[in-house]
């Protein structure tokens, strides 16, 4: 006996072009550029460091892999864009291309060991990781310019036409364009069976070994995907600012990034986003109104944290959700 | 010709001997019952088969192939699959994308980085139908977390359906679920493919008589009886270790 559905079928939808995400994704850009003009090198920082989230979210929110390490993808994408520029080509996009590379290759190197473990052995593996990097780059004077940062460097203008100019307009261009392509790249990637793979190991090892399914080359590709995209959002910075410090390298800058993913909602793009400008932001306008006492600001953001361990994107939603199903049912009745 | 055939297996933790020269063979079509008083190595030997857990001693053949040191993913892409005793669902994913999840899986779309999950017509349409059959349609799109219990126990055998498979265990389908909802697991065991051969642990032994075409008695890890479920019913032997002296089969 076939049993009648009473909820609408997911059906398959044909492959369309996701025009509603690039007017939106392009308005915002347009609006806060229009909205914002004294404010492009905090809107440029979001922009860089909602990359570099999005890029924890795959790890954190998608597969489930909480790290504290993942500054070290970011700095050798970082020191890989500045090198690039000081010794081959001062093109901001091949740099960008490098800084990826670089950004996978240490992932592929370090997550052919790290996703063999869970939990609190990954964790505090990543940590590792970061420190061992930090320290390399700090003994290796010679190439990262140590405590001193790496600078001396210049970049070309973008396309060969646009300039690099103080008021940071065409930086502010050049990333928030680099965060919308990769936001749209890695929507497409996370909406696939691979990402849905993804989820489903964060969820249940076991069921998804009953499903004869092979985690640890699963996961070894999104931290490889994971390290491109750390790898991408730390060339930027590298390209922006002209310089290279060990702190894009440290543990703080980890932890930072996870508190952002885990203020907006993990295993979710936009939450990843949301949560970046809202910790940068607030952030930022503390530090500027009271130079004295705002880590109390972030103290709170931190507390925030613990009482909205969802994030407050998914919060939300989930209430938004609710009330539409209220509504519904109210009229329903 | 067998498609599982199992072969004097053994397997110990430390001086605790949990599976004793276990044999067994199943035909297709075929329901064998794996019963036991608890701790008896049921779902160890389970394990074992699967690959969740690895063999001391012994041979594992699925069909022509000897997949004892196989591991677990492999064997069930050969056919070998398995649910759990305690149910093992991603909880926030929905009864539809679990069963797309595993379609993907055997038709090695799991791979595909850049098409769309929701543009798979052929996979959503297949497991659609997997679900209509075991009466869950009306729950495709709700996470386990808000199922019955019994529902989820039926999602699970929806995933193992999924797969395809040649040769089914099930450990313990029916644990935890309420009476109230034992009927929808029942009615889905009976359900299942004429040609696919199961195994399958149970303690409710008047599930056991009706499903089973043969019986495999486990006690310390080792077999105890083997038979049809005539001849279980009155093996003495049995009733001894099973239920006791006064006990009823």
């Amino acid at each position: 006996m076939q049993a009648i559905s009473v909820l609408p079928r997911m059906t398959s939808a044909p492959e369309r072009f996701p025009w509603h995400v690039y007017v939106i994704g392009l308005g915002l850009i347009f609006g806060l550029y229009w909205l914002f003009p004294g404010n492009m090198l905090i809107m440029t920082r979001i922009a860089i460091m909602a990359i570099l989230v999005m890029s924890l979210d795959l790890l954190t929110g998608y597969a489930g892999l909480a790290t504290l390490g993942h500054a070290a993808l970011y700095g050798v994408g970082a020191y890989a864009a500045a090198l690039c520029a000081k010794f081959l080509t001062g093109d901001p996009l091949v740099g960008l291309v490098v800084a990826a590379g670089v950004g996978a290759l240490l992932a592929l190197i370090s997550g052919a060991f790290l996703v063999r473990y869970q939990g609190l052995t990954f964790l505090m593996l990543t940590i590792a990781v970061v420190e061992i990097m930090h320290n390399l780059a700090n003994k290796m004077q010679h190439i990262t310019g140590g405590d001193d940062g790496l600078s001396g460097f210049t970049i070309d203008p973008l396309f060969g036409t646009f300039e690099f100019d103080i008021f940071g307009v065409t930086a502010y261009w050049y990333s928030a364009i680099a965060l919308f392509l990769c936001y749209m790249v890695l929507r497409r990637i996370m909406n696939s069976p691979f990402g849905l793979c993804c989820e489903g190991i964060r969820e249940n090892r076991d069921r998804m070994n009953a499903n004869g399914t092979r985690i640890y080359p699963q996961l070894l590709k999104l931290y490889v995907l994971s390290g491109a995209f750390a790898g991408i959002a730390g060339g930027l910075s590298a390209q922006i600012t002209q310089v290279v410090g060990l702190d894009s390298m440290g543990f703080t800058l980890s932890a930072e990034a996870l508190v952002m993913l885990v203020l907006g909602g993990t295993g979710n793009l936009i939450g990843a986003i949301l949560g970046t400008a809202l910790f940068t932001g607030i952030h930022h306008f503390a530090a500027t109104t009271n130079p004295f006492h705002w880590l109390f600001v972030i103290g709170g953001l931190l507390m925030l944290v613990v009482f909205l361990p969802q994030g407050f994107v998914q919060k939300a939603v989930n209430r938004l959700g609710r009330r539409v199903v209220t509504s519904t049912a109210g009229v329903a009745a | 010709m067998s498609v599982l055939r199992v072969e004097n297996l053994n397997k110990s933790f430390g001086g605790l001997k949990v599976t004793d020269n276990v044999s067994l063979s199943l035909e297709a079509g075929e329901r064998l019952a794996l019963i036991g008083p608890n701790g008896a190595g049921k779902t160890t030997l389970v394990n074992q088969i699967s690959g969740f857990l690895g063999a001391d001693a012994g041979a594992i053949h699925l069909q022509d192939d000897d997949v004892t040191h196989w591991p677990g993913h492999k064997r069930v892409r050969r056919g070998l699959v398995r649910t759990f005793q305690i149910s093992k669902l991603a909880q926030t994913l929905s009864a539809i994308d679990q069963v797309a999840l595993a379609i993907h899986q055997r038709d090695g779309s799991i791979n595909n980085m850049w098409r769309r999950k929701t543009s798979y017509k052929k996979v959503l349409d297949e497991a659609h139908s997997i679900l209509d059959a075991l009466q869950l349609g009306r729950l495709a799109t709700t996470t386990p977390a808000e199922m019955a219990y019994g529902d989820q126990r039926l999602v699970e055998v929806a995933l193992a359906l999924a797969l395809k498979p040649r040769v089914l265990l099930l450990d313990e389908p029916m644990a935890g679920v309420p009476k109230s909802e034992a009927q929808l697991v029942l009615d889905a065991l009976e359900r299942l493919p004429a040609e696919l051969a199961v195994v399958i642990i149970e303690h409710d032994m008047d599930l056991v008589f009706r499903f089973a075409h043969r019986i495999l008695v486990l006690a310390n890890g080792a077999v105890l009886a083997a038979g049809t479920p005539n001849d279980i019913r009155r093996n003495e032997i049995v009733r001894a270790v099973y239920l006791g002296k006064a006990g009823q089969l």
